[in-house]
């Protein structure tokens, strides 16, 4: 069967034309420009990289302005730049001990060396609507005092001298990239690691507040939180040395997790290990939990058949540009399939009236 | 864990203090460029950014920047950048700076370009690092009666 599939280009050229002017909104109100957003929207700003997995900016920036502040539209377009770009080369891994810290807390250890930073949090704000903001002005300078600028040590590091938390094996293997080759089950830790840390906000904090609540709980502890700028260093082959070719902000967090031991272990602490581009400190916290829910059965621990103990419920559905596109195309034309299914309704109610009739 | 110290090589120092700095500020600092040609690029792509599980155990793929990378010659010498961002200007500044770097005006590129770079770098590191440490929770441990 044919159907018509033409006859759509004015009317979509209309609507795009109408979505560029409601985009710009009533044009007696100044327009933003992407210096704004980048500067005053920066957590959107973020999100949009971590989620898009491309550390940019003012792409980012542009991206927000363009979905009209829709933050899932902006990540899609985002990924999509992100194809179009060649890859020149993989950095060396991050130094994370090495980060300048703007924030960095504990909740394990009150005094610890480095100190409690709180940074620019909005905790401890009350969460009243500030209404100085509607009006213009001028903001004060932050206060500042004497500092250091030796890097700060990690607090499981310091767990680790005396063997009380679990060490992380180092190597330099070549983990595997799903942006370039299909995700296969079961997943290493760091292919899930790359999953979630570019996997929807919400989503995975919806994951971890379900351990928290007691499906896989895990009992974590946040060991350290810190935010704060890292180089990024690459092996240039026509040099023969590494140098720096720029420098990206982080969010770190490790949990300490209560564990009794099993087979194979002693009682000791475990780790989960979030880090996320930008300052997205809900989303770095919410990673290492669900990182760690994961981890079940490396550990020995049992599969209560919790959704954050999935791999494949987890991995599978973290990603909010694959979901998006799914949910969304049934939006789009079945003109033929919904057909088909009228055809067949049809038919089913036929015989069905049929039957009633000659039972009468 | 962090690599050993090494004896710090002066390329690679400024390598990365012009891949780090603002690219209009480099291009304020050295508005004409000298007579070089490009060899490659400047070319727009991406690098991919790697993390390690749990800050010190194996690499994993975090994410990728996108990065600016361009080769000049100019005269003997062959100047390579890879640069933050998408500025292709700043990719070609960087590239003939190091080429520049590696003939007899070192000195005095140093002096007008890098030396900038590095004190404006340095304070505003300084002011971020300064504005953390005012946020520094100091805690006091209030004396109790059956201490005494």
């Amino acid at each position: 069967m044919y159907v018509a599939v033409k006859g759509g280009e004015r009317a979509i050229d209309a609507a795009h034309a109408w979505l560029a002017e409601e985009r710009r909104g009533d044009t007696s109100v100044a327009e933003l420009s992407v210096a704004q957003i980048r500067e005053q929207l920066a957590l959107a700003v973020n999100r949009v990289m971590a989620e898009g997995s491309l550390y940019d900016a003012d792409l980012a920036a542009l991206a927000i302005k363009q979905s009209r502040g829709d933050l899932i539209e902006a990540i899609f377009l985002i990924r999509a730049y992100r194809t179009t770009l060649p890859r020149l080369g993989v950095s060396l891994p991050l130094e994370t001990a090495e980060m300048a810290v703007s924030r960095r807390i504990s909740a394990t250890f009150k005094d610890l060396p480095g100190g409690q930073i709180l940074g620019p949090t909005f905790d401890y704000t009350h969460r009243l609507l500030d209404f100085k903001l509607a009006a213009e002005g001028e903001v004060a300078a932050a206060p500042t005092a004497p500092a250091s600028l030796e890097p700060v040590p990690h607090v499981t590091g310091m767990l680790g001298r005396d063997g009380l938390i679990q060490s992380e094996a180092y190597g330099n293997d070549t983990p595997s990239d799903l942006t370039r080759e299909p995700m296969e089950l079961p997943a290493s830790r760091p292919l899930r690691l790359q999953a979630i840390t570019r996997g929807d906000e919400g989503f995975i904090l919806s994951m971890a507040y379900s351990t928290q609540r007691g499906y896989g709980r895990t009992h974590a502890f946040v060991g350290e939180l810190r935010i704060g700028a890292v180089a990024v260093e690459m092996e240039i082959p026509e040099l023969g040395f590494s140098v720096e070719i720029g420098e990206v902000e982080l969010t770190e967090c490790e949990t300490v997790n209560q564990f009794k031991g099993s087979k194979t272990e002693p009682p000791q602490f475990t780790r989960g290990y979030g880090l996320v581009f930008g300052q997205t400190e809900r989303k770095a916290i919410a990673m290492s939990l669900v990182d760690r829910a994961l981890r079940w059965k490396e550990l020995g621990e049992d599969f209560t058949g919790a959704p954050a103990q999935d791999e494949e419920f987890v991995l599978m559905h973290s990603d909010n540009i694959q979901a998006t596109g799914f949910l969304e195309h049934i939006k789009l034309p079945h003109y033929v399939d919904f057909q088909a299914e009228l055809e067949m309704i049809r038919k089913l109610r036929r015989e069905a009236m049929a039957h009633k009739e000659a039972a009468e | 864990m962090p690599s050993a110290q090494t004896e710090p090589n002066p390329r690679k120092l400024w390598m990365g203090l012009l891949a780090r700095c603002a690219p209009a500020r480099l291009a304020a600092l050295m508005p004409d460029l000298p007579p070089h040609d490009l060899l490659r690029g400047p070319e727009i792509g991406a690098v991919m950014v790697q993390g390690r599980v749990g800050g010190t155990g194996q690499p994993f793929n975090l994410g990728e920047m996108t990065v600016t990378r361009c080769s000049v010659r100019l005269g003997d010498a062959v100047g390579h950048a890879h640069v933050q961002g998408r500025d292709r200007a700043h990719a070609i500044r960087a590239a003939v700076m190091d080429a520049l770097m590696q003939t007899e005006q070192a000195a005095s590129f140093e002096a007008t370009v890098l030396a900038p770079l590095k004190a404006e770098e340095s304070a505003a590191r300084a002011l971020r690092a300064a504005k953390a440490a005012a946020t520094k929770v100091e805690f006091f441990t209030l004396v109790r009666g059956e201490d005494k």
